[in-house]
Parts: structure tokens; C-alpha cells; sequence
């Protein structure tokens, strides 16, 4: 009864989260711009959650543009085309943003050369089964454009045993700072449309549903235009709140349903997608070509000119930001978003499928990131942040007493999904996150 | 080609909300502050003098304690200087000072250092200070001076300046001299239970009466605990839930016999309820985490104040409400865990077994 009575406040939203500094408006106004070409690309073979692609190029090939140069292995496996005409230079190690180096292939790109796709097989999409749309998405190497890099066909298959009845699209955009998936919204709603209605015959779902956050209020009304006649496709704008983008939370949000404990969200009849993947796919799909490029906001304090970029894969860091412009003499340089984007170290990191953002912090960010610690008083702030209704401030206390197994069997650690949320709140600055990734990766090495 | 700049490599999050602990404890120190200011108003320089002096008391014991550990200072973050202020908000103003001196050592060296320091302590530090002066010296304890008496801002009360280890004198003189009529030396709830005598609702709300140094305007300690709430540096649940412990418990005595049992109002807003439950229940440290517990231990404390002033030999009960309820938190926090999202209730997961 209770429950009840806080589902029904809860509406349109999930219980908890914060509300950070959202930080969009400098780059959320302006259209998507187009990056030069840089001179060389990087492509690790591993930019994707699962096997590595197998290249398919030697040292010194000539390709272009949108030529397959690695293959999937196997089902859980994407492969790589060519973001641009030129030669293989290498395939060899090289920085990521996952930690080490990675096999990669590195492309000299030809400076003058045209850069149309020129690879293309268009397809006549009404005419493909379910099961042949799943293949042609494996073929266009797509993968969950969120941040998690998740390969689209693998999450679009249901299982035999299990029934979906809901697709929900994912268009919070929950993280501070970025705004890529509000300007792909507002200016490829037509593939984005058509992407939700390819993705909704692959899964047999009657009924789709795209989640949007109330501080994108335009893109809702975008969408909303268009929208077939049918019905089936609905516009649902959830409350700004983080982390609303988080699959769990969005179900919560928008269904009403709630992901059971180490479930996944087609336990429940639902599978989920970004709406940047969605909108890729329904401008690939049907001509028939491989994911080249990729739309990244790049912002923060130090950037010159911030802005929403179309950027070729495999272009390093170091190039973009040459191109924006940046300043200060202390950087942070993050791949994603504040709350759970990765911080990188090296400027040759390549920007991968799987970077929506690309976060420049200076020196008052990384001060108050560098905060003294003090011990945990027991504010609760933790507590009533964490959107899977953990005890942050319990779990904190026995990582600093090593009990890692206690945190797993009692206090439901593997329920965590690392939003950071308490982190964000603590006025203690303990770095509440860090410690439970370190209590996970005992726990697995332990049981392994 | 790239400038010349230093990379910083760090775990997500990148940002962070802009309270810290040392923002909040300062609030807190603001927050105390017209209550310790009207505290002087009402009992002159020796409520000033007993604040200092506890305060000071307690940062000495503080850093004393830091040097001998050989760790840095903890002085920076405050919370010494609030259970400072605390204790001295919830001791007579004429309390002598060398008395005071030690329920801050108490206070700190006992209360907060032997369980670690900042957010390891079980108990109230301040309580555990005040706990122990009244075992250590009852009569001082229980000898209240009367509001707004004459000459307070310049003279002492008497028994102030009494010299270390030794007892005060009486002040029966000094209160002939300087008192309104009629003041018998006993609080608003002293008089109650041992006299049957009322004070009226809106001289305990506006705080011209007698009692601890800082426990006698509901009204200022309401406006104060509000201040905190609303920059959410102080969890509002916990003294509601006390105050509705406190009024539902009272409120069922008072309907089984009016005449006997003080009405719910007089329970609420005499004696150091209201700074209880607003600046020292809602000690984070002391307090569960959990949503539901917040709820148990206010009850908790709210029905424990009662039974004591009403039922037990002292007329005051908040401080050892609270400190029992300090002691159940552990207990409570474990009863309570939080239901983790996609976690079953009991009552689902038997329909599905």
C-alpha cells in the first residue's frame, strides 16, 4: 500500500538521484558540425562489448570510405568499416580509452581524396524477416552509442524462451555536459523514426516507447510531428532528474515495471535502445552502409568552441581538441560524460563508436575533485541519492574493512551499476565508487 | 603541437556536489549561534562565560587528543566547536565553570576520541559530556537561575566562579537580591511534576523562562533547525518524528487522565525537547541511514522522553532518550535495510516460489 502510494509520486520518474549541474545549454543550441578529416585514424579492434573484430586489411592496402576492413567474430562480435579513403598504414598496438593498448588498425588518409561513401549496398528493407534485419544490423557494425558500446543486433535478439512485448528508446541524455542525442533527435528525427520502426519488426514488439527527458521538451515536440499514424509509436518526457538514462531506471519511468535484481530488462517484456543508435540505423540500414562516424558533443570549461561534431572513427583526441581549441595548463580529459565517463591519459586515444562525449575539465573541477577526504558522518545523503536503493554509506564502510564478501551477499553490491550518484553527494568525499569497482573486481577474481 | 599541460587521470565521477563536510558543520555552528546568543541575553555574562569556556574546553581536548595520536588537526572541521556550543546550550547557566570544563573533556575525550573520532562515535558527544556531569555533580546541575535577572550583565551568578574541585555555594542570597517574585528555582517541567504548577504554552514558545542555558525557546530553536533543514544540512524527519513520538505518547496519557499527565503542547515545547530533537537526535552521526529507521528511532526517542519525565525520578528525559536512542541505532539501521530495486518483497517471492 505504501509502495503504492510512492510509485504514484514516483510517476514518470524512479525514487531518488540527483540533480547535478546539467551544463548542456552551451552546445544543446547549436547544429551538428562537421570535424575535417584528420590525417590519420585509429581503430582498435575491441571498441565494441564482446569479441574482437579480425581484420580483414594488410600493411599497405589501399581502402575507402566505408569498406569493411575487419570481420565480426562470431555472433557476439561487430565489424569495422573504414571511417575514410587512404592506406592501412599498421596494425598494431595502440592507446585506448579501455587502459591497454589495443591491436588496432592505423590509417594514413588520403589528404585530396573524395570522401563519399562509395561502399554501399542499399537495401529493400520491406521485404527482410526479423531475423534478416538482425543480420543486416550485425552488418552495419552498430553498437549501443549510449557509451557502453553493446553490440545493437545481440541486444535487439530476444531470447527463444523469453517475450517482449515493449521497445523503449532511450533518449534521456541524463549526463551532465552532453547533448548529442538531443541535436540528433531534433535534426535526424526521420531515421530516427524509421530506426524505432526497424528495430520494432526485429523484436516483434507492438508497442514502442521513447523516453525523453522534460529539459528536451523540443525534441518531444519534434518527434511527436512525425510520428506515424498508427499509434504504436509513443513520445514520453520523463523528469530531468540523473540517472534517468540508465536502462533500469528509464523502464521504471516510462512502464511502470521494475528490472528484477540481476535480471535484464527482457525478464519484463522490454528490451531497450539509444536513440542515437536507433537514428544511425535507420539512415544505414536501407542504404546499405557501415557505421564511418559518429555525432560527439564536445565540451567543458577549457573548450573554445564547444559544440555538437560529426567525427570520424578512429579520430585521436588530440586532433579534435586541436580543431575546438582548448585552455588552461591542467587537464582532465574525459571520454562520456562527468558521472560515469572514463578519463583518459594520452592524447592519441582514438574516439571509438562507443564516445558520446567528449568532456574537457580545468583546474576548479579537478580541485574540487581533489578534496580532502573525511570519514563518513552519516548524513544519509548516500542513501537517499542511490537509485537502486542501496546503502552506500554501509558498503563504503566495510570496503574500508576489506569485507568484500559481506558487501556482495548482504548489502547487494552487484546491484550497483556505478552512476555515482554517491560519490556525487558525498560530503565526505569518499570516493564511494572507486571502492566498490575494487570490491567487484576482488569478488570476480576471488570467485574465479 | 599540443600545449604543454598536465593530464589528470581519475575515476568517475568527475564532479561533485559542492556541500562538504566542513560546509555543513559550519552551518551548524551558524545555526547555533542565535540560540547562543539569546542564551546570554536572558542569563547575562554567565552563560556567555560557561560558553566559552565548554567550547574552549572541548577544541583544547580535541587537539590534544590529534597531537597525542600524531595526526593532523581535526579542529577544521567544526564538529568539536558544535558539541562546544551543544553542551553548553543544555547546562544551567550558572553552571561553575571548572565544571564545565570537564563535561567537555568528558565530551571529547570519551565521547567522540574513544570511538575514533568525527562519524565513528555511538553517542552524542555533547550528551555524553552532559551524562556525565549530572551523575558527577547533581546538585549543580539541577540549581537553575532564574531569565532576566538583574545585574546579569554584570555580575555573575555565584556559583560560576566557584574555584575547581570544589562544590558551589548556594545562591539563595544572590537570588533574593536580583530575582523577579516567585521564582522557586525549579524548571517549567520541575514545576509540573513537583509542584503541579503549568507554565503557559507561549512563555515556553517565546523562552522567558528557566531552564538549561539554551533549551528555552522552542520558537528560535524551531526558526534555527528550519534554517539547517532547508539547506538540507539536517534531516527534518528526525525531530518530526520525535516531536509526533513525543505528542502521540503524551497525548494518550493526557486523554486516560488530564488532570495528572501535562497536555501533548507542554511536553513539546518544555524542557530541551525541541532543542533535542532538532540539534542533537538529528546528529548525523548517531542517526540510522535508512529511510524507515529515521522513523523508528524518532518514535523511539519521542516515546522514551515521555516515559522518563513522566514515569522516571528526574524531570527531564530527553538526554537519555536520545542517548538510548543512539545506542538502538545499529540495531535499528539492520532492521531496516532499504528494499533494493528489483528485489522481491517477501511476500512476492513466496507466490513465485
Amino acid at each position: 500500500m505504501i509502495m503504492g502510494l510512492l510509485d504514484f509520486f514516483a510517476h514518470g520518474t524512479f525514487q531518488h538521484g540527483i540533480h547535478p549541474a546539467y551544463q548542456k545549454g552551451e552546445t544543446s543550441c547549436l547544429p551538428i558540425r562537421r570535424l575535417p578529416f584528420p590525417g590519420r585514424l585509429v581503430l582498435p579492434l575491441d571498441q565494441h562489448i564482446g569479441k574482437p573484430a579480425t581484420a580483414l586489411v594488410k600493411k599497405g592496402q589501399e581502402i575507402v570510405r566505408g569498406e569493411p576492413i575487419a570481420a565480426a567474430d562470431g555472433f557476439m562480435s561487430v565489424p569495422i568499416h573504414a571511417p575514410a579513403t587512404g592506406r592501412v598504414r599498421a596494425i598494431e598496438l595502440m592507446d585506448t580509452s579501455r587502459g591497454p593498448k589495443a591491436l588496432s588498425i592505423v590509417i594514413d588518409v588520403y589528404e585530396s581524396a573524395s570522401q563519399e561513401v562509395l561502399w554501399t549496398t542499399p537495401r529493400d528493407m520491406d521485404a527482410l524477416s526479423p531475423g534478416q534485419i538482425i543480420e543486416a544490423i550485425q552488418q552495419t557494425g552498430m553498437v549501443g552509442m549510449g557509451g557502453a558500446a553493446f553490440p545493437s543486433h545481440v541486444k535487439l535478439t530476444i531470447p527463444e524462451d523469453q517475450n517482449v512485448d515493449t521497445l523503449v528508446v532511450n533518449g534521456c541524455e541524463c549526463e551532465p555536459y552532453l547533448s548529442c542525442d538531443h541535436r540528433v533527435m531534433l535534426e535526424y528525427t526521420e531515421d530516427l523514426i524509421r530506426g524505432v520502426q526497424y528495430a520494432m519488426r526485429a523484436t516483434q514488439t507492438e508497442v514502442a516507447v521513447i523516453g525523453i527527458e522534460d529539459n528536451k521538451m523540443d525534441a518531444v515536440e519534434a518527434i511527436r510531428k512525425l510520428l506515424p499514424a498508427d499509434g504504436n509509436i509513443l513520445v514520453k518526457a520523463v523528469r530531468t532528474k540523473y540517472p534517468q538514462g540508465s536502462e533500469k531506471m528509464l523502464i521504471k519511468a516510462t512502464l511502470g515495471r521494475e528490472v528484477p535484481a540481476g535480471g535484464l530488462p527482457s525478464h519484463i517484456g522490454v528490451v531497450v535502445n539509444n536513440v542515437g543508435t536507433l537514428a544511425a540505423l535507420g539512415r544505414l540500414l536501407p542504404a546499405g552502409e557501415g557505421m564511418t562516424e559518429r555525432v560527439v558533443t564536445i565540451a567543458g570549461p577549457g573548450v573554445e568552441q564547444p559544440g555538437n561534431y560529426l567525427v570520424p572513427i578512429g579520430t585521436t583526441l588530440g586532433f579534435v581538441l586541436d580543431q575546438v581549441g582548448y585552455q588552461g595548463t591542467q587537464h582532465e580529459f574525459i571520454l562520456g560524460g562527468p558521472m560515469m565517463g572514463t578519463s583518459v591519459s594520452s592524447l592519441d586515444t582514438p574516439i571509438t563508436k562507443g564516445t558520446s562525449g567528449i568532456l574537457l575539465l580545468n583546474e576548479p573541477d579537478i580541485e574540487n575533485e581533489t578534496r580532502r577526504i573525511w570519514p563518513c558522518i552519516k548524513c544519509a545523503r548516500c542513501v537517499d541519492a542511490c537509485p537502486m536503493h542501496l546503502n552506500p554509506s554501509m558498503l563504503g564502510q566495510l570496503a574500508a574493512k576489506r569485507e568484500y564478501e559481506t558487501m556482495a551477499d548482504e548489502y547487494h553490491l552487484n546491484d550497483c551499476f556505478e552512476c555515482g550518484c554517491c560519490s556525487y553527494v558525498c560530503p565526505s568525499s569518499i570516493p564511494l565508487v572507486q571502492y566498490f569497482r575494487i570490491a567487484k573486481a576482488v569478488n570476480r577474481e576471488m570467485a574465479a | 603541437m599540443f600545449k604543454k599541460s598536465r593530464i589528470e587521470l581519475r575515476t568517475s565521477p568527475h564532479v561533485r556536489a559542492a556541500d562538504d563536510v566542513v560546509t555543513i558543520m559550519r552551518n551548524v555552528v551558524y545555526a547555533l549561534m542565535p540560540l547562543v546568543m539569546f542564551s546570554i541575553w536572558l542569563f547575562g555574562i554567565s552563560a556567555l562565560a560557561l560558553t566559552l569556556t565548554v567550547t574552549a574546553s572541548c577544541l583544547v581536548t580535541e587537539r590534544l587528543i590529534n597531537r597525542a595520536g600524531r595526526h593532523d588537526s581535526t579542529l577544521g572541521d567544526w564538529s568539536a566547536a558544535i558539541t562546544g556550543l551543544l553542551l553548553a546550550l543544555t547546562l544551567p547557566p550558572g553552571f561553575p565553570l571548572w565544571m564545565g570544563a570537564v563535561a567537555g573533556i568528558v565530551a571529547i575525550g570519551l565521547g567522540k576520541a574513544l570511538f575514533g573520532g568525527l562519524g565513528m562515535n555511538v553517542f552524542n558527544p555533547a550528551l555524553v559530556g552532559r551524562a556525565f556531569v549530572q551523575a558527577a555533580f547533581p546538585v549543580a546541575i539541577t540549581t537553575w537561575a532564574p531569565s532576566m535577572a538583574m545585574g546579569r550583565f554584570s555580575e555573575f551568578i555565584p556559583s560560576t566562579l566557584t574555584a575547581p574541585m570544589m562544590s558551589p555555594p548556594a545562591i539563595d542570597e544572590w537570588l533574593g537580591r536580583v530575582s523577579v517574585d516567585g521564582f522557586s528555582g525549579a524548571t517549567p517541567l520541575g514545576l509540573q511534576k513537583f509542584d503541579q504548577i503549568e507554565t503557559s504554552a507561549m512563555e515556553l514558545m517565546t523562552g522567558m523562562v528557566s531552564g538549561s542555558a539554551g533549551e528555552t525557546s522552542a520558537i528560535l530553536i524551531l526558526a534555527c533547525g528550519l534554517y539547517l533543514a532547508f539547506r538540507r544540512m539536517l534531516d527534518w524527519r528526525i525531530p518530526l518524528w520525535i516531536m509526533a513520538g513525543t505528542v502521540f505518547t503524551s497525548g494518550v496519557f493526557y486523554l486516560i487522565d488530564p488532570v495528572s499527565y501535562p497536555d501533548p503542547l507542554f511536553m513539546l515545547l518544555s524542557g530541551g525537547l525541541m532543542l533535542g530533537a532538532w540539534f542533537m537526535a538529528s546528529d548525523m552521526v548517531g542517526s540510522p541511514v535508512t529511510p524507515v529507521g529515521v522513523v523508528v528511532y524518532g518514535l523511539l526517542i519521542g516515546f522514551l522522553t515521555v516515559m522518563i519525565r513522566l514515569f522516571g525520578g528526574l524531570s527531564e528525559g530527553v538526554m537519555y532518550a536520545i542517548l538510548l536512542g543512539n545506542a538502538a541505532t545499529p540495531l535499528i539501521e539492520q532492521l531496516t535495510q532499504p528494499r533494493v530495486f528489483g528485489q522481491q518483497r517477501p511476500s512476492q517471492q513466496k507466490e513465485t516460489e
